[in-house]
């Protein structure tokens, strides 16, 4: 979608709008479920974060690759069966390097699969693009998925434990907000999250409007700041 | 009435103001409300003070002025400070609080109550549950140890426990600190029961505003004068309260406390009074109110008696303000001249 977008299709802009401007989970709202499922730890989050990032990149390569040789009625069946095996080489490695973290994670690394943010960029974006094109968008997007996961699990992490990547903050009396590091506390703080994307979103357009305003001649003044 | 090709703007003489009903202000707006209903409760904090001390005042005054700064940080300019909602919701979070919370705690919950409870849904007259128990029911959630310990009534005014001044974050677990238990959980866990007057007095455990029973009483019936809530929702609360326990009563009795005991334990009264009667939470139509109050009753009984925890005001209430809007679906009164619902083909 973001071909058709008003910035020019380059390797800077379609990396970058993964991570800002279209953040998969705080502009797009996807990938819910392993966003509330697996933040309740920074570990947990980075671990998804990054089997994600190999997923959706792995992936939107293969299908770059392989766009003009997929036929266009089977195309979708195509792409969970790359995503799949991506999945599948995700979920044996973690499980062989960090045992302790898969078994936290359980069903959400195979559940990657039908992550609607990976088979979206390969819909929307990888089986349209270039090689290159598709490696900076995969990147962008699976960064901007990660850079969220991390946030959102570093919030829970900090008041629900009281210390950040299993290490203490704040010594043994501090009083963890329980709440924090369940289901709960996941949906407050990604509405807390995306109240701030929102309201930093709006200001900014409120700025530029003003600008634009007071920048064109003859046109409205700006319109009361506030 | 108009005549045709008459416009009401040019029709209308010099001098005459045309205005669409209704003609009849009842002279109740929202800050008048708002202040009936502290009137009513600043004899339960009298009374806080008198059982629990100078914490509890502290515990009071932070969730006041908690809940008064979230309002004015979000809503700086626009005035909402001054239909008192925002005291209220303070006021009776911080009445709903354990006397020897830690002050940082109550400011939490203050800003959870108003933040969360309220202004996130668009403010006054928008939240679906009630502010106040949005509060407690995050600090509850959040905080499960300190909220469910209780220091014994009748301490020493200047008294403070170690955890009143509890650093931000942390907490202070002194091992000689004075708790007890509410006679709720006595009854639940010990199966000892308190006897009334000491409930209606106020001289046991118990969250800083629920204790005394007769003056939240008297309170009630102060608003019920004033006409400042319906009737009829803590009516149906203690009706049914009361006969669900007394029948379960009457089917064991050494089993199930007795419905009196019921009735004038814990948080209901305060509950059935302040929290379930607020009208943007509860359902207008009167049969609603009805419906609304007997199904609080009924979870309070079921969660008591059966549930894990010793006391469920606070959670029969959130889950009948989720129902609300349902309730005010289906229980709209039938206007005058219009056939019952379903019964539209006889009318036609």
């Amino acid at each position: 979608m973001s071909a058709l977008g008003k910035d020019p299709a380059t390797f800077y802009n379609e990396f970058v709008k993964g991570i800002w401007k279209e953040n998969p989970i705080f502009v797009q709202v996807l990938g819910m479920c392993p966003m509330l499922a697996v933040t309740n730890s920074a570990i947990n989050a980075v671990a998804m974060g990054g089997a994600t990032f190999f997923v959706l990149v792995g992936s939107s390569l293969l299908v770059s690759l392989l766009r003009k040789a997929i036929p266009k009625q089977v195309r979708i069946t195509t792409y969970i069966i790359i995503i799949a095996t991506f999945v599948t080489v995700a979920d044996f490695t973690l499980q062989a390097l960090a045992p302790a973290v898969h078994k936290e994670l359980g069903a959400f690394i195979a559940l990657i699969v039908v992550n609607c943010l990976i088979l979206g960029r390969q819909e929307a974006f990888a089986s349209k693009a270039p090689l290159r094109l598709a490696l900076a968008d995969a990147v962008g997007m699976a960064g901007g998925f990660a850079l969220a996961l991390l946030s959102l699990g570093s919030v829970r992490e900090v008041l629900g434990s009281g210390s950040l990547f299993g290490f203490s903050l704040f010594g043994p009396r501090f009083e963890p907000w329980v709440v924090m590091i369940l289901p709960p506390g996941g949906f407050i703080m990604l509405g807390l999250l995306l109240l701030v994307f929102g309201w930093a979103k709006e200001r900014r357009a409120r700025r530029a409007a003003v600008e634009l305003g007071e920048a064109g001649a003859g046109g409205p003044a700006g319109r009361g700041g506030r | 009435m108009s005549a045709k090709g008459h416009d009401s703007g040019d029709a209308a003489p010099k001098g005459l103001v045309l205005r669409s009903g209704p003609h009849l202000a009842s002279g109740m707006d929202t800050p008048t409300l708002m202040r009936d209903v502290i009137i009513a409760l600043l004899p339960l904090v009298v009374a806080a003070g008198y059982h629990f001390g100078a914490p509890a005042l502290l515990v009071l005054l932070t969730a006041t002025v908690g809940s008064m700064l979230t309002e004015w940080l979000f809503r700086r300019g626009e005035g909402t400070l001054l239909d008192f909602s925002a005291l209220l919701t303070g006021l009776i979070l911080g009445l709903t609080l354990p006397p020897a919370l830690p002050l940082w705690m109550a400011l939490v919950g203050a800003l959870a109550a108003v933040g969360l409870g309220k202004l996130a849904f668009g403010g006054l007259g928008f939240n679906l549950f009630n502010p106040a128990l949005v509060g407690r029911a995050f600090l509850q959630a959040a905080f499960p140890t300190a909220l469910t310990t209780w220091r014994p009534a009748g301490r020493p005014f200047f008294e403070i426990p170690a955890s009143t001044f509890a650093p931000p974050l942390l907490s202070v677990r002194a091992p000689d600190a004075l708790t007890t238990a509410t006679p709720l959980s006595r009854m639940k866990f010990d199966h000892k029961a308190t006897d009334l007057s000491s409930l209606m007095w106020g001289s046991v455990a118990g969250s800083l505003g629920e204790t005394s029973g007769l003056l939240i009483i008297i309170g009630g019936l102060f608003l019920a004068a004033r006409r400042a809530f319906d009737v009829r929702i803590p009516i149906a609360i203690l009706l049914s309260v009361a006969a669900l326990s007394g029948a379960f009563y009457l089917a064991g009795p050494d089993k199930y406390p007795d419905p009196l005991f019921m009735l004038s334990s814990g948080g209901l009264l305060f509950g059935a009074v302040y929290m379930a009667t607020d009208p943007v939470t509860s359902p207008l139509a009167p049969r609603g109110a009805w419906i609304f109050g007997a199904g609080i009753g009924v979870l309070v009984v079921l969660i008591r008696l059966f549930g894990g925890l010793p006391e469920g005001v606070m959670y029969a209430i959130l889950l009948m303000n989720a129902a609300s809007p349902l309730i005010e679906r289906v229980s709209q009164p039938r206007p005058f001249g219009r056939a019952r619902e379903g019964k539209k083909d006889a009318a036609s």
